[in-house]
């Protein structure tokens, strides 16, 4: 028996261990990957060195093209590692470009569906309002791409998804998540700033993830998948939902839904984990 | 005072709608009314101060959990109501807010996704040819600003310093970016997208028109006869043009949004 565990574990690979190039390579079927504006073409932020901030070649977002399941297919990757993840001018503009050609393709006639991989901790504040006006087009463009082709997030961990992406996020056919990960508009040192340390203690990790990370977001129904950190069971999970299409109502469309849960919520007591999920019961239709 | 409790967006709201019926069975934070403008049918959308909350962190007209959701609610009841229609009532969302909610209830019960609801509705309605204007009459602040009037088609401002547009308040951008609130000033001096007064926000190519008033708080006669000249010169503009939000593309503060565009169509 602990022979046949040590076995799997042996065959797992790890997802949340890659960077952000090697996820895109590692979720396109073999042989098919093609990075747009790599590197090399040095489209950096023109922002971050009149501020003192190394800026990086490709501003912390992989834009990939290539083949999923057989079927054409972007993916964006941010890469956590890269000033938290954070969105300025060009990674931006990389995401919402790249969503907007995939729409454009299908109105063309060509399939093209995309997935986001979402590590990133929101507007980069370096670059405030034009990574703000990035993300509204971000959103614009998933709504717009969503009526053609599911467009699947995932939050692998360990930076989680938070700020304006974690409203893209919202707004995805399908959304994953990993133990690892962690879904919420306020990254907790911000809620602590504006709300206090009774509120919110930003120190508390079990805390911080008994709300807002991926067991407890799939238990309340808030995600539409829980997966393992494998790389297999990734792509596994990716072929089967955009072989299943796009889902009949995306959840961000279940206002009359979500309204008639959250008015039964007796708001005269701080929220908890079970709190929630007994709220959310049925969530995912 | 915040803009919010100076009441700015429910007096814009009370100006622009008249003595319009507030549509009913929405969260007492949100107003909502239709009207009609240059002889196009309207639906103004507000969110205001509500003392009386449920939720405790979002009394100040923070864009919360209700607000969210009550925004995606009374934006599908038009999208609905129109669907059989060749004329979409136009959606302008007067805007003053200043943050969204942030709580221990907001993160548990899924801010972000009330949000993305709101953001969803308004999307489909500008896709199916509502014409969607944001009237930024105060504070239009990050997510809140995100989830009620980013996804315009035009968006027009009222010149005064309480009209701002950013991604943070200035206190908590400070510590996340590790820097004191007069660090964070003096680079804000420098770099446009940083600032956090309007004319810097205008030269990011964004703003559709900058209206000067009389009263930013107490709309006089003729501040409103102005502003209504603005949204009936912006619908009449829509009208002819795309969709998307493309027509924010072009300003030289912003030259690198369009050169990763042409980049990734040369490269795709």
């Amino acid at each position: 028996m602990a022979d046949q565990n040590i076995q799997r574990l042996l065959a797992q690979r790890s997802f949340t261990e890659l960077g952000a190039r090697q996820r895109a390579r590692a979720l396109l079927d073999a042989g098919s990957f093609r990075e747009l504006i790599d590197p090399f073409a040095r489209l950096i932020s023109p922002w971050l060195p009149k501020q003192g901030i190394v800026p990086q070649a490709d501003d912390g977002v992989v834009v990939a093209k290539g083949l999923i399941d057989g079927q054409p297919a972007v993916i964006v990757a941010i890469e956590g590692a890269f000033q938290g993840g954070s969105l300025g001018e060009v990674g931006g503009a990389k995401i919402a470009g790249s969503l907007e050609l995939a729409a454009e393709d299908n109105r063309n006639g060509i399939p093209t569906r995309a997935v986001l991989l979402l590590e990133t901790g929101g507007v980069r504040l370096q670059e405030a309002n034009l990574g703000l006006a990035a993300i509204a087009e971000i959103q614009s463009a998933i709504v717009e791409l969503r009526q053609y082709q599911p467009v699947i997030g995932l939050v692998a961990g360990p930076v989680g998804c938070f700020g304006g992406m974690s409203i893209a996020a919202g707004l995805c056919s399908y959304l994953l998540v990993t133990r690892e990960a962690r879904l919420g508009l306020n990254g907790p040192q911000v809620i602590e700033q504006e709300a206090g340390l009774d509120e919110y203690d930003s120190r508390d990790r079990p805390f911080i993830w008994s709300l807002t990370g991926g067991e407890q977001r799939h238990a309340s129904g808030l995600v539409d998948g829980y997966v393992a950190d494998d790389v297999e069971a990734i792509r596994g999970e990716l072929h089967s939902l955009f072989a299943q299409g796009k889902p009949e109502t995306e959840r961000s469309r279940r206002h009359a839904w979500f309204l008639e849960r959250l008015r039964a919520v007796d708001t005269s007591v701080q929220a908890d984990a079970a709190a929630v999920r007994s709220a959310y019961q049925g969530a995912q239709a | 005072m915040t803009t919010a409790q100076e009441q700015r967006g429910l007096h814009w709201f009370q100006a622009l709608t008249g003595n319009a019926q507030p549509l009913d069975g929405l969260p007492a934070s949100l107003r909502v009314a239709d009207g009609e403008l240059a002889g196009q049918a309207v639906r103004y959308l507000a969110v205001i101060a509500d003392e009386n909350n449920p939720f405790p962190r979002a009394r100040n007209g923070e864009v919360g959990l209700l607000e969210g959701w009550g925004l995606a609610q009374a934006v599908d009841a038009a999208i609905e109501a129109d669907r059989n229609s060749p004329h979409k009532r136009a959606l302008i969302a007067i805007v003053d807010v200043p943050s969204q909610a942030y709580g221990r209830r907001e993160e548990a019960y899924g801010i972000h996704q009330a949000l993305a609801g709101a953001v969803d509705a308004y999307a489909r309605a500008r896709l199916a040819g509502h014409a969607l204007i944001g009237l930024l009459v105060g504070k239009a602040m990050s997510g809140a600003f995100l989830a009620h009037g980013y996804q315009a088609n035009r968006l027009i401002a009222l010149r005064d310093s309480g009209v701002m547009v950013h991604a943070m308040g200035k206190a908590a951008a400070a510590r996340i970016t590790l820097r004191s609130v007069e660090e964070l000033e003096a680079l804000a001096a420098e770099v446009p997208p940083m600032a956090y007064d309007l004319d810097n926000y205008a030269s990011l190519g964004l703003l559709a028109d900058i209206l000067d008033v009389q009263q930013v708080t107490q709309p006089t006669t003729a501040d409103l006869s102005r502003v209504q000249e603005a949204l009936s010169r912006a619908l009449a503009d829509i009208a002819s043009a795309p969709r998307d939000l493309r027509s924010r593309l072009g300003a030289t503060n912003r030259a690198a949004s369009s050169q990763v565009r042409e980049l990734l169509r040369a490269q795709w």
